[in-house]
């Protein structure tokens, strides 16, 4: 009996800038329509890691799978293509356009409509980007303009594009950063309700470990670069090592939401 | 938004065609282009020039007792806009006839211009060969002695001098490029035995004039031949003064004896340099007396050459609008073919065979004197004797 | 070997003015991200100001005193023309300040004929420097050694000044992040005005000190400006050691080059920043620009497809230009083709510009490789005009297909200056090779066939293939590439990240943009009847930055405009004065001070006030605004 290849699969990522290990032999593997929490204090190496899963930023050693093919050294782009959404720290979103289109963006790229120079590109795919924005409850904005929008809501955008592809998996870079409590709960629960519906793997970093402990399924430890504990979020909650870590910095639920660049 | 766009420009364009100079109907209207702002040192005395022919001509009765009007546009250097002035002339002022132009690639845009859409044009000033000879063409006719005039006339003087090895130095546009080529082929035949050691490019109005004159100065020519001119002639003459470059070598040199660039030289002006230029303060004739004293009269200024190329385009264009007696181009081209006329530089005749005017130009040697420049040994050389056969002209020209 | 040490010092003291030039325009872009254009204009002051004063005060202290004064005198004006001007516009679009910047330059143009009267001015030689020191057997200028002295203390000075500091420290730091400096509560405005005095002194000392060696005339601006943008460029904006090495590199470049090729140094500075550039993207010595922080005053608004009724409006005026012909008379018509020609030029650069983000300086090239192909193709092919017209564009394609897919690799500034690049070597290619393009006396007798012959032929072809061209490209702006391009624009790391290859997008626009301008330049070709390097020139890619600007390069189409307008204005203005530059000079000043988004821009401001005060109370989220297709 073979076994399906899972999801994503990491094995001994490493990176290093000027001698100094960032992420060292980090592994792990994340299922389909499981949510994977990666925590760990500032500098841990999380966002070198997750650059390094779409493609931002080429490892030195390891590979990423994803369903059994190789994406080590592709383009960020051509992963998307593989059916890895993405969403950022600091939101990425086209300013200059509306809600609709934004998520119409991602809907043309995914159909493969790039080049098309002659279509008329605000009928095109116009349900399917309702349905989106619905998802994420920013049906009502679909006519704003993107620049205008407060930071929680561009978040929830920037779920609807990372959706928009029909994505096997969801790589999110601290979602929740520079949202309200509220809205915080709110995110998490959606993206958890539409991991579960449609089978998607969602890996996510994160600060608030509330946010952490009440939606993960599991949840891997990073410090200076390495893996330190991994399990369901009691047994890391109970983890002596991670406690320390924590407690050494005071941070269990840290107020910063902020990473330094180095990390 | 695009509908405001044409009614703008639409108003725009109603607005410039509608707006015109008051001239009455029985006026005679000539159309002149030049580039003013671009090279205000050289075209403010050609307009002081031709405004002193306008009221000259205007005061003695007009042309066939018609009111001369000359009305002047500025071309900016560039050919493009050139011919846009050139077409407002004609279609929106209705010249008679095209004058002016400095530069040699307006010259050949207004002469292409003037072909095309059958007008009268009389090039000013532009050097270049091709307006009378490769692209010369029925309605263009030039005063101006051209670049081959010029080195025939430079080449009489250096081809007697002892010097075999010579470099030059020329601006990198067609202007250099030919000047340099007419004077090259003009001196090789008369003189076999000479070398050409070294060329310097320097692009127009960029010169990095001090590793030109080391460059130069290292290939150890006898002679030089220089077609810099303005400011990069200012640089090149500096450096090369500093430098001692001109120490113990021949220079030969186009247009440095024209007051626009010999005056701003003052105390650095080199002694000794064969050159072609326009020494108001040296010639007696009864012709330029008269003209000098109108000209500092009225302007209280002393002409340069571009007072005298002004002057004597709007007197040449008169004189063919009188010969003419209409305004109509192939009764004015009848008339200019073969006409001769007074100039402050004597007679001149516009040859039927090429349209060139015979005026010439003077050859002397550069000196100081009370701290300026000046021309002495200054000799005027007529136009007709320089230049070529009417055989070999008639190789040159395609026919009309 | 004498010879060669002489030659390398030659260089150097040539290196000495361009870097105390380079120098000011690499710090006020540092800071202030102006690309200063102007900065010629204060080189020329300079150099006529402290021509005056040298005359007027004789002596060694006349001299150094009167160049010293004469720098602070236009680092006064400098300071002037920083708070009058560029404190309004320092919120506008990226490359607005450009625009204001040109602007002085073409009233300083005028203004200094004006002033000092349009002869060449040749100044005092320096005391103390007149003479030449023999080095076995070669003379160097004693004043060149003075120069070369000077351009590492004025290095030194302006390395004490960064590193010693606390002025200096602030600059720095604002260089690297201007946002940081405006957070730590430093009063932004006076650090601006100061370090825009420095570069200004720095370039009026550096023409100043250009008298004993050079003429003074009302042209130095233009002749110096894009040297030094080259040279700083090379060297990395913003690094001051940077622009010293490359004023260097160029300058000995040049010296040793002229020896080998004698007609190189037309073409060398730009052949060796295309290298630069594509070797080295951010310089010799500069770092990568920080990543895509938006410049502030990027609209909000989101554009979107005209509504029926926009159409009709649109459809009206097409009309009403199209019966021009039954009452204007042939000047007109010709005016009105050549304006529709650069509407054309203009709506293909908008299309790069504003909908791709990327500020081509070199976007001439295209429209002149299009003239050039329909030259070619009558005169040497002796095709007709319809062929000609269809296939010329083709040349303009093909630059923009080989130039673009280099460009495209860089963003912002470096962009522009590759372009740039690019440009001056295609328009060098058209000066030099004269066997085939005629050199500057360019290709004559292209005139339209008889059927387009006519004033009013030509322009209802003209004016069809503007309306065309620009309802294509608005059209595009409206398509999924459309949306595409924009993404590549508004965010780089959001568009790979949805599966867009950026570069590949950008490139295709180019290649649209670059046809388009070809399309434009072949028709010109049949208005003028010939075509000059001039088509493909520095002057005409700076006219296409103006046209779009002065449009607002936030809008769709504010391209249409901003050539209607300008090119209108210009054609008239040189046919009315001789000041035409002063007055167009100040008009555009004007311009950028009032409608600091362009016309068009100024008005959907206005549009958009109007309809948000109108419906009291109505809800803040906008109704659905896209027309129905």
């Amino acid at each position: 009996m073979s076994v399906a290849p899972p999801l994503l699969a990491v094995e001994g990522l490493t990176k290093s800038y000027g001698g100094i290990h960032a992420v060292r032999g980090v592994s792990f593997s994340l299922r389909a329509g499981e949510i994977l929490a990666l925590i760990g204090p500032n500098g841990a190496g999380k966002s070198t890691c997750f650059d390094m899963l779409n493609g931002q930023n080429r490892p030195d050693t390891g590979h990423v799978r994803l369903l059994g093919e190789e994406t080590t050294g592709k383009k960020p782009r051509d992963i998307w293509r593989m059916g890895v959404g993405r969403t950022f720290q600091i939101t990425a979103t086209f300013a200059t356009m509306t809600v609709r289109e934004n998520v119409q963006v991602a809907l043309i790229s995914h159909g493969k409509q790039l080049f098309n120079l002659w279509g008329s590109a605000p009928n095109v795919d116009r349900g399917e980007a309702a349905r989106l924005l619905e998802l994420v409850g920013m049906g009502g904005y679909a006519d704003r303009p993107c620049g205008e929008l407060a930071y929680g809501d561009l978040k929830r955008l920037e779920l609807a594009v990372a959706l928009a592809n029909e994505p096997k998996l969801l790589l999110m870079d601290e979602p929740t950063a520079g949202m309200a409590p509220r809205e915080r709960v709110e995110l998490m629960r959606l993206t958890a309700q539409i991991a579960r519906e449609k089978s998607i793997g969602v890996l996510f970093t994160e600060h608030d470990m509330d946010v952490v402990f009440e939606h993960a399924d599991r949840i891997i430890v990073l410090n200076r670069g390495t893996l330190i504990a991994e399990g369901s979020p009691a047994e890391v909650r109970g983890n002596p090592q991670v406690q320390a870590i924590y407690l050494g910095e005071g941070l269990l639920y840290d107020a910063g939401h902020r990473e330094g660049a180095s990390a | 938004m695009r509908a405001r766009n044409y009614f703008v420009g639409a108003a725009f364009a109603v607005l410039a065609g509608s707006m015109g100079h008051s001239a009455l109907a029985q006026d005679i209207k000539i159309g002149e282009i030049n580039s003013y702002s671009l090279l205000p040192s050289f075209t403010e005395p050609y307009r002081k020039g031709w405004q002193l022919a306008v009221e000259e001509i205007n005061a003695a009765g007009g042309i066939n007792g018609k009111k001369l009007v000359v009305i002047s546009k500025d071309d900016g250097g560039k050919p493009a806009d050139a011919q846009t002035a050139a077409n407002e002339l004609v279609s929106s002022e209705g010249v008679a006839m095209l004058t002016g132009t400095f530069l040699s690639n307006i010259g050949l845009a207004v002469s292409d211009f003037a072909n095309q859409k059958k007008v009268f044009f009389l090039a000013a000033e532009p050097l270049t060969d091709a307006v009378t000879w490769s692209k010369g063409n029925k309605y263009t006719f030039r005063l101006r002695p051209s670049n081959y005039m010029q080195a025939a006339m430079l080449v009489e003087a250096a081809s007697k001098l002892p010097a075999k090895r010579w470099a030059t130095i020329a601006p990198n546009y067609e202007y250099g490029q030919s000047a340099v080529a007419v004077f090259k082929k003009l001196m090789s035949e008369k003189r076999p035995d000479i070398q050409w050691v070294d060329e310097q490019w320097p692009p127009q109005g960029k010169i990095d004039a001090g590793p030109v004159v080391q460059a130069v100065a290292q290939a150890n020519p006898e002679a030089i031949l220089n077609v810099t001119f303005g400011p990069d002639l200012v640089k090149l003459v500096r450096e090369g003064n500093t430098r001692g470059l001109f120490k113990g070598r021949e220079v030969v040199s186009f247009l440095t004896g024209e007051p626009e660039y010999l005056d701003p030289l003052k105390d650095e002006t080199p002694e000794g340099w064969i050159v072609t230029g326009y020494p108001w303060y040296s010639i007696k004739t009864p012709e330029h007396d008269a003209f000098l004293k109108a000209y500092q009269a009225k302007y209280n200024d002393y002409p340069r050459l571009g007072s005298i190329v002004g002057y004597q385009t709007i007197k040449a264009a008169a004189a063919i609008l009188a010969k003419a007696g209409s305004t109509d181009t192939d009764k004015m081209i009848a008339a200019a073919e073969g006409i001769s006329m007074p100039s402050p530089f004597g007679e001149i005749t516009f040859r039927k065979i090429d349209h060139q005017s015979t005026l010439g130009a003077f050859v002397g040697k550069t000196a100081q004197k009370d701290g300026k420049g000046v021309m002495v040994d200054a000799t005027y050389k007529k136009g007709s004797d320089y230049l070529p056969g009417d055989a070999e002209v008639e190789k040159l020209r395609p026919k009309d | 070997m004498a010879f060669y040490v002489v030659q390398f010092l030659t260089g150097l003291a040539s290196a000495a003015s361009l870097f105390l030039v380079a120098s000011g325009l690499s710090i006020i872009f540092g800071v202030t991200r102006i690309v200063n254009f102007a900065h010629g204009a204060f080189y020329m002051i300079g150099a006529y100001i402290a021509f005056t004063l040298t005359e007027r005060f004789s002596g060694a202290f006349g001299f150094w005193g009167g160049v010293v004064v004469a720098a602070l005198a236009v680092a006064l004006i400098g300071v002037l023309v920083e708070m009058v001007l560029l404190r309004r516009i320092y919120h506008a679009p990226e490359l607005f300040q450009l625009l204001g910047t040109f602007g002085l330059t073409l009233m300083v143009e005028d203004l200094v004929v004006l002033i000092w009267g349009p002869d060449d001015l040749v100044g005092r030689r320096a005391p103390g420097f007149k003479g030449a020191v023999d080095f076995f057997g070669q003379n160097i200028p004693s004043y060149d050694l003075f120069l070369i002295a000077l351009g590492p203390i004025v290095l030194g000075i302006l390395w004490l000044l960064f590193q010693r500091t606390r002025w200096g420290v602030l600059v720095r730091a604002a260089t690297q992040d201007r946002d940081m400096v405006a957070a730590l509560g430093v009063n932004q405005k006076w650090l601006f005005t100061s370090v825009f005095a420095v570069g200004v002194f720095l370039a009026a000392l550096g023409g100043a000190l250009q008298i004993p060696r050079d003429a003074v005339h009302h042209a130095m601006d233009l002749r110096i400006i894009v040297e030094v943008f080259v040279v700083v460029v090379i060297g990395g904006l913003g690094s001051i050691v940077g622009a010293f090495v490359a004023a260097v590199l160029v300058s000995e470049l040049n010296a040793f080059g002229i020896l080998i090729f004698p007609k190189i140094s037309i073409i060398l500075v730009f052949l060796v920043m295309a290298v630069v550039l594509i070797v080295r993207p951010w310089g010799l010595f500069g770092k990568p620009e920080a990543a895509a922080r938006k410049t502030p005053g990027l609209t909000v608004n989101p554009w979107r497809p005209l509504t029926s009724n926009e159409r009709l409006a649109a459809l009206a005026a097409l009309v009403v230009a199209a019966i021009l012909p039954l009452f204007a008379g042939n000047y007109a018509l010709t005016v009105g083709s050549e304006i529709a020609i650069f509407v054309i030029f203009a709506v293909s650069l908008h299309f790069l510009m504003s909908v791709g983000g990327l500020a081509s300086f070199g976007h001439a090239a295209y429209f002149g490789l299009g003239a050039y192909g329909v030259a070619f193709l009558a005169k040497m092919a002796g095709l007709p005009m319809i062929v000609c017209l269809l296939l010329g564009p083709l040349l303009g394609c093909m630059g923009a297909a080989v130039f673009g897919f280099f460009a495209v690799q860089l963003s912002g500034v470096y962009f522009a200056m590759l372009t740039l690049a690019f440009a001056q070597i295609v328009w060098s290619i058209a000066f030099q090779w004269v066997s085939v393009t005629g050199g500057d006396n360019g290709i004559l007798g292209v005139w339209p066939a008889s059927w387009a012959a006519s004033p009013s032929h030509f322009y209802w072809l003209a004016l069809g293939v503007a309306a065309l061209v620009t309802i294509a490209l608005r059209v595009m702006v409206f398509s999924p590439f459309g949306y595409a391009l924009r993404a590549t624009r508004d965010s780089l790391l959001r568009s790979e990240a949805v599966g867009i290859n950026a570069k590949r997008i950008q490139w295709t626009a180019f290649v649209i943009a670059g046809t388009t301008a070809g399309i434009g330049g072949a028709l010109f070709a049949y208005l003028k009847g010939s075509v000059f390097p001039d088509n493909l020139g520095i002057s005409l890619s700076v006219d296409a930055l103006v046209m779009v600007l002065l449009g607002g390069v936030e809008t769709v189409s504010g391209g249409v405009i901003g050539a209607i307008v300008y090119k209108a204005l210009n054609i008239w203005l040189v046919s009315q004065t001789d000041l035409s530059k002063l007055v167009l000079g100040g008009f555009i000043v004007l311009i950028v001070v009032v409608f600091p988004k362009g016309i068009v821009g100024m008005l959907e401001v206005l549009a958009q006030r109007r309809r948000k005060s109108s419906p009291p109370g109505s809800s803040l989220l906008a109704k659905p605004i896209e027309s129905a297709e």
